[in-house]
């Protein structure tokens, strides 16, 4: 190390810290280069919402493949964020530390359960639940935002948790001391004062329900059509590159490339909003 | 008619109790459902076995093979830029402009879904750089998929290194790069191993940014420019084109016991780690 000395040191680990943004530059330019000249060519409107999506013939309408995407995450949140956040006021609420400092790294287990294990479960075990007793087909919209909605959950219960840890003892003190019960300081003090974080890992969880692959492919049934009821299959927009991508070739697979960058746009858009919430949460602090 | 605060109380902590209960046990459930039909189909013969008739019968050896090289070759690769960048960013300059532009690029990376790291990695490394579908696009694919979890565990575990310990070593008279070597990394050793733990844990888990990058080639590799396919990708294949319903739990099964292993070694070292700070 003598050799290069402290400045060489310096500017050797300065070239390193580019390396991530250097990664996420050049992920941008591969996707979007092969992706939006493709999208100009044949047209936004067209490639955003028409309904064909027909590669053989040379239509690539994606509409469907956004409502699709569109409903999985909304319906992932309607499963996801009041369980999620429910477990988080549990846990940093009611429950004794100790008791949370087990509960909810093992909770947080669920994101290491890989992807394709959460699709299996929802095609042994979800589907044929949702076939028997609501009908249709079984792997469905709903089955899909059932699966999308659990697998949210450690993103919505570790940042709602952090969140509401910062709130500051003596909000809770002061509300109870005017006599209002543990649950009326949570819904009027504490839920309020962490609100900004909550928001954000809703969000998050909703920025990972949109780029999951996997398990959707397994789950969601795959086809390509607008849903007009949560029991109908549908296909997102990355179940639609994951299932096409080993054989496209030519103008099909920038089509692929152009639904990365529709996806790509959607999950920047959802993080930054994420990342404004929390930022607001720290000045708050 | 009104109703006491203290009743509306009970029914809070038995709904919020009930929602932690109820998320506990979709976790039991989705391991215990995998390991009771997966666990009787492992044996030393499944384990250790070359997989026959596109793994309709036989074992799942090759597939270990590559879920043990695609997450080696990826924490070779990320884990000393990760913890470069770490060091960079918490020891070597103020909060300026640049850093804050490093972590908010750290931060989409990290939001980046893994299917776009699958496109990326076949576009650039499988296509661009003539890599083919190979153990060395997946992993390099891999590898700039955890870079952000290492730098952010790192930076976490090298920040919660006390300030006392850098003055002592500076007083001495050493520079900054011996401060780093000597007295920040080893004792942030124990917090940057968990974060690549972590890291390994993703990646042995990951199949839509492999399937693309490291094909599915069934056979032993015997070059990192081989392809490879991952237990992942594996029990993805199986369990999708209906090849074989015994051996998908078999390998599914086997793939959670590998994930739940580093996880749970990830936290205990993490323990360990805050039990000795504090």
């Amino acid at each position: 190390m003598k050799l290069i000395g402290e400045k060489g040191v310096q500017r050797a680990l300065m070239f390193t810290a580019f390396s991530a943004i250097s990664a996420l530059l050049l992920i941008a330019l591969f996707i979007l280069s092969e992706g939006l000249p493709f999208i100009f060519r044949y047209g936004i409107k067209d490639f955003l919402f028409s309904n064909d999506w027909v590669p053989q013939q040379g239509r690539f309408g994606i509409f469907p493949m956004i409502a699709a995407s569109l409903w999985v995450t909304f319906g992932a949140m309607v499963v996801g964020a009041p369980l999620g956040v429910a477990v988080a006021l549990f846990l940093s609420e009611y429950a004794p530390r100790p008791v949370m400092r087990v509960i909810k790294p093992t909770i947080e287990l669920l994101a290491a359960i890989p992807s394709v294990v959460y699709g299996f479960i929802g095609v042994m075990v979800l589907a044929p639940l949702i076939r028997e007793f609501l009908g249709g087909p079984g792997l469905s919209l709903l089955g899909g935002s059932i699966i999308l909605g659990i697998m949210i959950l450690p993103t919505v219960i570790s940042i709602s948790i952090d969140s509401i840890l910062t709130v500051p003892q003596s909000y809770r003190e002061g509300s109870l001391a005017l006599g209002a019960t543990t649950w009326q300081t949570i819904y009027m003090v504490t839920i309020k004062a962490s609100k900004s974080g909550i928001i954000a890992s809703i969000i998050l969880g909703l920025g990972r329900a949109v780029g999951e692959t996997m398990a959707v492919i397994m789950v969601a049934g795959n086809s390509v059509n607008i849903p007009h009821s949560p029991l109908d299959s549908v296909r997102t927009l990355t179940a639609n590159i994951a299932l096409e991508m080993s054989y496209a070739t030519g103008m099909h697979r920038q089509a692929l490339f152009a639904t990365g960058v529709v996806l790509l746009v959607g999950i920047i858009i959802l993080n930054s909003i994420a990342s404004v919430a929390l930022r607001k949460r720290m000045v708050k602090k | 008619m009104r109703i006491h605060p203290r009743h509306i109380q009970k029914v809070a902590v038995v709904m919020l109790g009930g929602a932690a209960l109820f998320t506990l046990l979709i976790l039991i459930f989705i391991i215990g459902f995998i390991l009771e039909k997966g666990l009787p189909v492992i044996s030393l013969r499944f384990l250790t076995g070359k997989p026959e008739d596109l793994g309709r019968s036989g074992g799942i050896f090759p597939t270990i093979i590559g879920t043990i090289l695609l997450p080696l070759l990826a924490i070779i690769i990320a884990t000393p830029l990760g913890i470069f960048t770490s060091v960079y960013l918490s020891e070597y300059t103020k909060e300026t402009k640049l850093t804050k532009v490093i972590r908010f690029g750290t931060d989409c990376l990290a939001g980046i879904p893994s299917i776009i790291f699958g496109l990326f990695g076949y576009i650039f490394f499988v296509v661009t750089l003539g890599l083919g579908w190979s153990i060395l696009s997946g992993g390099l694919t891999l590898a700039v998929m955890i870079l952000p979890t290492i730098i952010r565990t790192s930076e976490e575990a090298i920040r919660s290194v006390p300030k006392s310990y850098r003055e002592v070593s500076f007083s001495l008279g050493a520079t900054s790069w011996q401060t780093v070597k000597r007295v920040i990394l080893p004792n942030a050793l124990p917090g940057i191993v968990t974060g690549v733990m972590l890291s390994i844990g993703r990646s042995i888990g990951e199949t839509a940014a492999v399937i693309f990058t490291a094909g599915s080639s069934l056979r032993l590799p015997e070059s990192i420019l081989d392809s490879t396919r991952t237990m992942a990708v594996h029990f993805y294949i199986l369990a999708r084109e209906g090849i074989s319903q015994e051996n998908a739990y078999g390998t599914a099964a086997t793939l959670i016991i590998a994930v739940l292993f580093i996880n749970l070694s990830a936290y205990w070292m993490m323990s360990r780690f805050i039990a000795k700070r504090s």
